[in-house]
């Protein structure tokens, strides 16, 4: 295995503070060290003019293998996270069949080892075929390597099952990842409740189908002390409770998704299905609002909910189309440009949130360049100017929110276990 | 050999589609209703044609049953001169697989200069003038908007009350699934009336008022002085989904009858776009009562879709074919 010195980045490292511009050595698929010394012997990878980042970490993704293989696959997936600065994602289990027995979880991670791009952290069904009844064998699945529980879209409708659901994850410290939509209240909406839904007579999923959700969730894991992480949090209300969850000390955590953050409801008004997903996109100040709540802490993840689909099921009526948007090749330099480079979040912060706070929610040892730890690298261009062009994608999947958009920064070479897997040669 | 076409071009009109009234302008409004008086004069013609639109290819496609709007555009099409052809899903390809936007290409394929459009979901229209280069013309769109339904009501209030502005119209039913209620009123307020929509709290969408109008729960006091009432089919099936309690309290609390009648302004017009459900939420003495006009609607309708696809099809060609 090669020995890599990335020479001359500006290093940020959350987990310990660091930031400065120096050398890091790779070894043996390790982080040597860090510091000014530049010994011989290694192959260099130029990092001057910019940032040394740990392995960005994407934790909601769908990669639709098995089931929807012409949208993506594990290998197409893993390939187009690296491409847009991913050493990590995980991967949600609603597939079909769902990953929701022990054997499943290892051929996640045995495809994801195949094709050798990202490292593919699976995320386990909480329930036997995410269908909210009975508990999935969450013990064995920690086993094959689940690192956390979701039934994903399939919010967990039935109260006492969410409830033992927390009690049993929290014996393996694993934690319960929530959709919050009550599926009564958001009925057969397709966008947000609201003025735009008025004006374009699409049925909208009120803000209150998650709040309900968020505000349950939360209890439940203030009665249960497991660990509950809200997923793309979507609304004002939402980041409120938990913003006052955590005051409290009850463990939750939750996440934003770029989308959520940059776009807002009135991008439906060209009736492109390319904004439709759910949550759906809110109001200018429920953005206003979720921005505040990333500077403030109160959304400790950035993540795509990269959600594939075909353009035959996507490019169709708005109402008739499938909800979601990928996002692998397109978060990092949205981030970049939309909430650093808007001052949303300084650049530390941004990192931190793409690394080091996921590995913690999920528990896994990644997102930081500490001597031993794992070597997961991201150097990042933060001056390139890129225009976001779909058809290039290495995803399979078009369905693009954010297409023709000129964006500035983005990865340049990405690590993963010490090797080269995006990028580099320059 | 055919009457001469009445029509002088109007300047002022510049869009090739009609995707719904919120995006026009007072005037443009106005020029589709002056336009549409002059082509009413045609219907009185022993001769009921022009050859406005000759060698015209005007499609009807309806990816969602329709029987007034469908008929009242053919014939518009037909008086126009123009070949109309009919497009319904079930015998289309619609259901075969194949999207609506190859369906749409190949259609087009065969030169089509005007497609008018009736689809379940809201959008359609603007996602084909998007992909086509035909014009496109709405005939509603889900719930979001039937802008010839909404162009033919203000022709008939303004027919019959010589003015939009200052004129307080009430809009009662379900207005959250209604887009001739959304056709209404930016079309109505643009045109400076005092639009009040009435209905159920469940069937009155959020942030209506943001619309520009105002909202009651109380039909009488809705109504009271209003100069228009227009009425709005109610669905069956919304009081499956919960929307309202039952036919029978809706018909109570909501439907306007002959005793309700008594206590509105005597030239109140009664509208409604069709089709009706007597004893629903209009009573038959009011549907075929003095006040109610909804046959006039039909009428005008005609005479709104002429103007609207005379509109469309642009004055260039027009001229061409008149020097030829």
């Amino acid at each position: 295995m090669s020995s890599y010195l990335i020479m001359g980045g500006r290093v940020i490292d959350p987990a310990s503070g660091f930031d400065a511009v120096t050398n890091v050595l790779i070894e043996d698929g390790k982080v040597k060290t860090l510091g000014s010394a530049s010994p011989r012997g290694y192959q260099v990878i130029d990092a001057r003019g910019k940032v040394v980042a740990p392995g960005l970490i994407d934790m909601h993704t769908h990669l639709r293998e098995p089931g929807k293989e012409d949208e993506e696959t594990i290998a197409s997936g893993a390939a187009a996270a690296v491409a847009g600065g991913f050493a990590s994602v995980a991967s949600m289990p609603n597939t079909d069949p769902p990953i929701d027995n022990e054997a499943m979880v290892e051929f996640i991670y045995l495809q994801a080892k195949r094709c050798g791009k990202a490292n593919v952290f699976a995320i386990a069904a909480a329930t036997k075929g995410r269908k909210g009844e009975e508990l999935s064998e969450i013990g064995q699945l920690v086993r094959g390597g689940a690192v956390a529980f979701s039934d994903d879209g399939n919010s967990i409708a039935n109260a006492d099952v969410m409830r033992r659901v927390l009690q049993y994850a929290g014996m393996f410290d694993k934690a319960v990842i929530s959709h919050c939509e009550d599926r009564n209240l958001s009925r057969d909406g397709v966008m947000n409740e609201g003025y735009m839904s008025t004006v374009l007579g699409l049925p909208g999923m009120p803000a209150i189908a998650e709040e309900t959700m968020v505000h349950r969730d939360i209890m439940l894991a203030a009665a249960t002390g497991s660990k509950v992480h809200i997923a793309h949090v979507s609304t004002a209300v939402s980041v409120e409770l938990v913003r006052r969850a955590k005051e409290k000390g009850i463990r939750v955590t939750t996440e934003a998704t770029p989308h959520h953050l940059v776009l807002d409801e009135t991008a439906l008004r060209t009736f492109d299905p390319n904004f439709k997903m759910s949550p759906p996109l809110r109001t200018k100040k429920d953005v206003e609002a979720l921005r505040r709540g990333l500077t403030d802490g109160t959304i400790d993840a950035i993540a795509s909910d990269h959600a594939p689909h075909s353009s035959e099921e996507k490019d169709v009526e708005f109402s008739a189309a499938p909800f979601g948007v990928i996002g692998l090749e397109t978060t990092l330099p949205i981030v970049l440009t939309e909430l650093v480079g808007k001052n949303v979040l300084s650049l530390n912060e941004a990192v931190a949130r793409l690394t080091l706070n996921p590995a913690r929610i999920l528990g896994i040892p990644r997102g930081t360049l500490s001597a031993g730890a794992v070597a997961d690298v991201t150097v990042i261009d933060l001056d390139k100017e890129i225009e976001i062009d779909p058809s290039r994608f290495i995803s399979k999947s078009r369905n693009c929110p954010f297409a023709g958009r000129k964006l500035r920064g983005c990865a340049t070479v990405v690590l993963v276990g010490g090797r080269i897997v995006s990028g580099g040669n320059g | 050999m055919r009457p001469e076409i009445p029509i002088e071009p109007k300047p002022g009109w510049n869009r090739r589609h009609l995707l719904g009234l919120e995006e026009l302008s007072a005037d443009e409004i106005t020029l589709i209703l002056d336009t549409a008086r002059s082509f009413k004069e045609v219907s009185t013609r022993d001769i009921k044609k022009v050859p406005a639109l000759r060698g015209k290819v005007i499609v009807n496609m309806f990816v969602e049953p329709s029987t007034r709007t469908k008929t009242s555009f053919s014939l518009a099409a037909k008086r126009l001169s123009a070949d109309t052809v009919d497009f319904s899903p079930s015998t289309s390809s619609l259901s075969k697989g194949e999207t609506l936007k190859d369906t749409a290409r190949n259609i087009e394929a065969m030169g089509v200069d005007i497609v008018i459009v009736r689809h379940w979901a809201p959008g359609v229209p603007l996602m084909l003038s998007n992909v086509l280069k035909a014009s496109i013309i709405n005939a509603g769109d889900g719930a979001h908007e039937h802008p010839t339904q909404g162009l033919l009501d203000i022709f008939t209030i303004r027919e019959l009350k010589g003015r939009i502005r200052g004129l307080k119209v009430v809009i009662l039913g379900d207005i959250t699934h209604s887009r001739v209620a959304r056709s209404n009123i930016w079309g109505l307020t643009k045109l400076g009336a005092h639009v009040t929509v009435c209905g159920p709290a469940t069937l009155v969408p959020p942030f209506i008022e943001d619309l520009g109008v105002k909202v009651s729960h109380n039909v009488d006091e809705a109504i009271a002085d209003a100069d228009v009432i227009n009425l709005l089919r109610i669905q069956m099936e919304r009081q499956k989904a919960n929307l309202f309690p039952s036919v029978r309290e809706y018909s109570r609390i909501f439907g306007i009858d002959g005793e309700r009648m008594k206590r509105t302004r005597k030239d109140v017009l009664i509208m409604h776009p069709g089709p009706i459900n007597r004893g629903v939420e209009i009573a038959p003495d009011v549907a075929d009562g003095e006040q109610s006009v909804i046959l006039k609607q039909v009428t005008n309708g005609l005479a709104v879709r002429m103007a609207v696809l005379f509109l469309v099809a642009g004055v260039k060609e027009l001229e061409g074919e008149e020097r030829a």
